[in-house]
């Protein structure tokens, strides 16, 4: 099996720090340079965790420019970037809470009990299931089915595996324990695993028997 | 090893941070056992296609206006003085 991909390259994290101290200096151009290196990923994950476009954007906004006002805090023992993930998942999450007043919205949150995540769907998946789908059809499978996770749930994961995050960073950027980061990364990928069989299962031919459906019906 | 052993362990098999004893286990466990072994397929298979999905990209025309936002605050904030921002 393969490890997960960071998708933050190691050759740009060399002279990141170089980029920060001009920063911390005052060189607005560096820090722009930290901005473009940044913010696709900021963006991503902002989405994630408040699956509304416009905090996303307000949350891109905010992170950076709070990132600026703290340089100083920056003391360089992590990663820029782990830093910064750090700040805008903050941001993301005061965006949650203040649309979701219900509802406590808490990285510490441990939803359900383990039996909870024990996949109850086991058929096989097609081939190449993701391309029974039109990309459009795709990504909005992808997008409400994440959205059906506890937001510590999908935190943790779009850090660890979409964003390719080591569970030490991941844990440095969620002030989480690496046990709590390491339960929550398995549950929410079984979690993700059993809602998308629904879509992605191998159908039988027609002639091919009895086929369980693990789906809603609203294929 | 029973399968709620081989689960247990599921994160770690993926991510390679396992020692060799352990991965040689799990292997054999998955070897015989048809449910963990789509488990395990499936699971990698939803990571990599949440990595490959490209869900929420940030559109090069937004992209562009936050970052043209961002600098320009930076820089209000910057003839106030350093110490301030």
């Amino acid at each position: 099996m393969n490890t997960i991909q960071n998708r933050v390259s190691e050759p740009a994290v060399s002279d990141e720090l170089t980029l920060v101290q001009a920063a911390k200096a005052g060189d607005v151009g560096a820090f722009e340079e930290l901005v473009r290196r940044y913010d696709r990923n900021v963006f991503r994950i902002a989405q994630h965790i408040t699956q509304n476009r416009e905090d996303a954007e307000d949350v891109v906004q905010d992170a950076f420019l709070k990132a600026y006002g703290n340089l100083n805090q920056f003391q360089g023992q992590s990663k820029f970037y782990t830093w910064l993930v750090r700040i805008a998942v903050n941001e993301a999450l005061m965006k949650l809470r203040r649309r979701r007043p219900e509802r406590m919205v808490s990285l510490d949150e441990d939803v359900k009990t383990e039996e909870d995540s024990l996949p109850r769907e086991v058929a096989d998946w097609s081939p190449n299931p993701e391309q029974q789908y039109s990309q459009a059809e795709l990504r909005d499978i992808l997008s409400r089915t994440i959205q059906g996770l506890p937001p510590s749930f999908r935190t943790v994961f779009v850090l660890r595996d979409v964003e390719g995050l080591s569970t030490e960073e991941t844990a440095e950027a969620l002030d989480l324990s690496i046990p709590a980061v390491k339960s929550r990364l398995l549950r929410a990928r079984l979690q993700l695993r059993d809602r998308l069989s629904r879509y992605f299962q191998r159908r039988e031919s027609a002639d091919g028997g009895p086929k369980h459906n693990g789906g809603d019906g609203n294929q | 090893m029973k399968c709620s052993e081989f689960l247990h362990e599921l994160t770690n098999y993926l991510d390679g941070a396992i020692d060799d004893r352990t991965k040689a286990e799990l292997e054999d466990h998955l070897a015989w056992c048809h449910n963990c072994y789509v488990v395990c397929d499936t699971t990698k298979k939803t990571i990599e296609i949440y990595r490959d999905s490209q869900l929420y990209e940030l559109p090069e025309d937004l992209r562009t206006r936050l970052r043209t936002a961002i600098v320009s605050k930076c820089k209000a904030k910057k003839k106030v003085g350093p110490e301030s921002v």
